[in-house]
């Protein structure tokens, strides 16, 4: 019966995302829906992007949190070394999550790769 | 986006100059550690008081930090490492006031500290070892040189690049949430819980970019694999 209902909330989320698609190039009308769906493919990446690496940060600060506490507990009076050895690690793990944001603002407010999409599709910018 | 409103910029335009807001920052930055330094360093006694008393501490910290990493060797190159932080962390800090713009929320800024740690590096790198240094980017077999080289010159670059992007994609990114958050939210005084964090931030960074420099000062200093 849950089976039954989950597989058809799958289906009309997916049917759903396949139809906005489908919509959101028409509206820019003739020669520009290519790049009108252009656009709207690279926000829905750089929303993934940033996504994805804010939950690989998540799993690796967690582990590194879990670990120095476990060392806390373990030793009490070692516990100033400790936190300042957690945070210089969750400093190097965050950065990797910053470069990930770094790209999705790279792809949202620079457009890269506009002009060769454009020639591509034979138009001029 | 909207342009922000910074005072250094309403001044300077009133002088028809066009000078971008790092630049003005950063030197204002300056000028703010010139004379907090000259303040402290007016009325020097053996018991320190006051402005005195709290630079010894920061100043003191640092330095014990630093040789604990570095050795004792390491006591020669402190000054730089010691402006680096304080900068660092003075630029960070003063996006937070409204009006004023860090400098390290833009890339020239960031990418001309972490130069200045890379030529530095090899700077110290040549100094106690000559010719020898080379050695450092050989590898541990002798044999395998040819393929330690260009992994050893690109693990240099992506130091370079790594440093860079690190602060300034973390300062970067609070200056933008704190804005984003105001053009939302701002009657809810929502951007306050968010500069509680971005002032634990700035610190954090400040002193992960200091103690990276130090770490890779050690690291060209000690004697080859």
């Amino acid at each position: 019966m849950v089976r039954k209902s989950v597989v058809a909330l799958l289906a009309m989320m997916v049917s759903l995302l396949f139809a906005s698609l489908a919509m959101a190039a028409e509206p820019a009308g003739g020669g520009a829906s290519g790049l009108g769906a252009f656009f709207s493919y690279a926000v829905i990446a750089a929303g993934f992007g940033i996504g994805i690496a804010a939950f690989g940060t998540g799993i690796g600060q967690g582990l590194a949190v879990k670990s120095s506490v476990e060392g806390i507990a373990r030793n009490p009076e070692a516990s100033g070394k400790i936190t300042v050895t957690m945070l210089i690690g969750l400093a190097m793990i965050e950065s990797l999550a910053i470069y990930a944001l770094v790209v999705s603002l790279i792809i949202l407010y620079a457009y890269p790769m506009t002009k060769p999409i454009a020639a591509a599709l034979g138009m001029k910018i | 986006m909207e342009h922000p409103i910074l005072f250094l910029d309403l001044i300077f335009e009133h002088f028809h100059l066009h000078i971008p807001p790092h630049l003005t920052y950063g030197v204002l930055v300056s000028l703010i550690l010139l004379g907090l330094g000259y303040l402290a360093g007016r009325k020097i006694s053996l018991v320190p008081t006051g402005a005195q008393n709290v630079f010894e501490l920061i100043v003191g910290g640092l330095e014990e930090f630093m040789v604990d990493i570095t050795g004792e060797e390491g006591r020669a190159f402190f000054p730089y490492i010691a402006t680096v932080f304080l900068f660092i962390m003075f630029c960070n800090l003063i996006g937070l006031l409204p009006g004023f713009f860090s400098p390290t929320a833009n890339i020239n800024t960031t990418l001309s500290l972490a130069l200045c740690t890379f030529a530095y590096t090899h700077y110290l790198g040549v100094k106690y070892h000559g010719a020898k240094y080379v050695k450092h980017f050989l590898g541990p077999i002798p044999a395998l040189a040819p393929l330690f080289f260009p992994i050893e010159l690109i693990g240099h670059f992506a130091r370079v690049l790594s440093l860079t992007l690190r602060l300034f994609g973390n300062i970067m990114g609070e200056d933008l949430v704190l804005t984003i958050l105001l053009f939302l939210a701002g009657m809810f005084l929502a951007p306050l819980p968010m500069m509680f964090l971005a002032v634990f931030t700035s610190v954090v960074q400040a002193f992960v970019f200091t103690l990276l420099s130090m770490m890779y000062f050690a690291g060209s200093m000690e004697h080859a694999h």
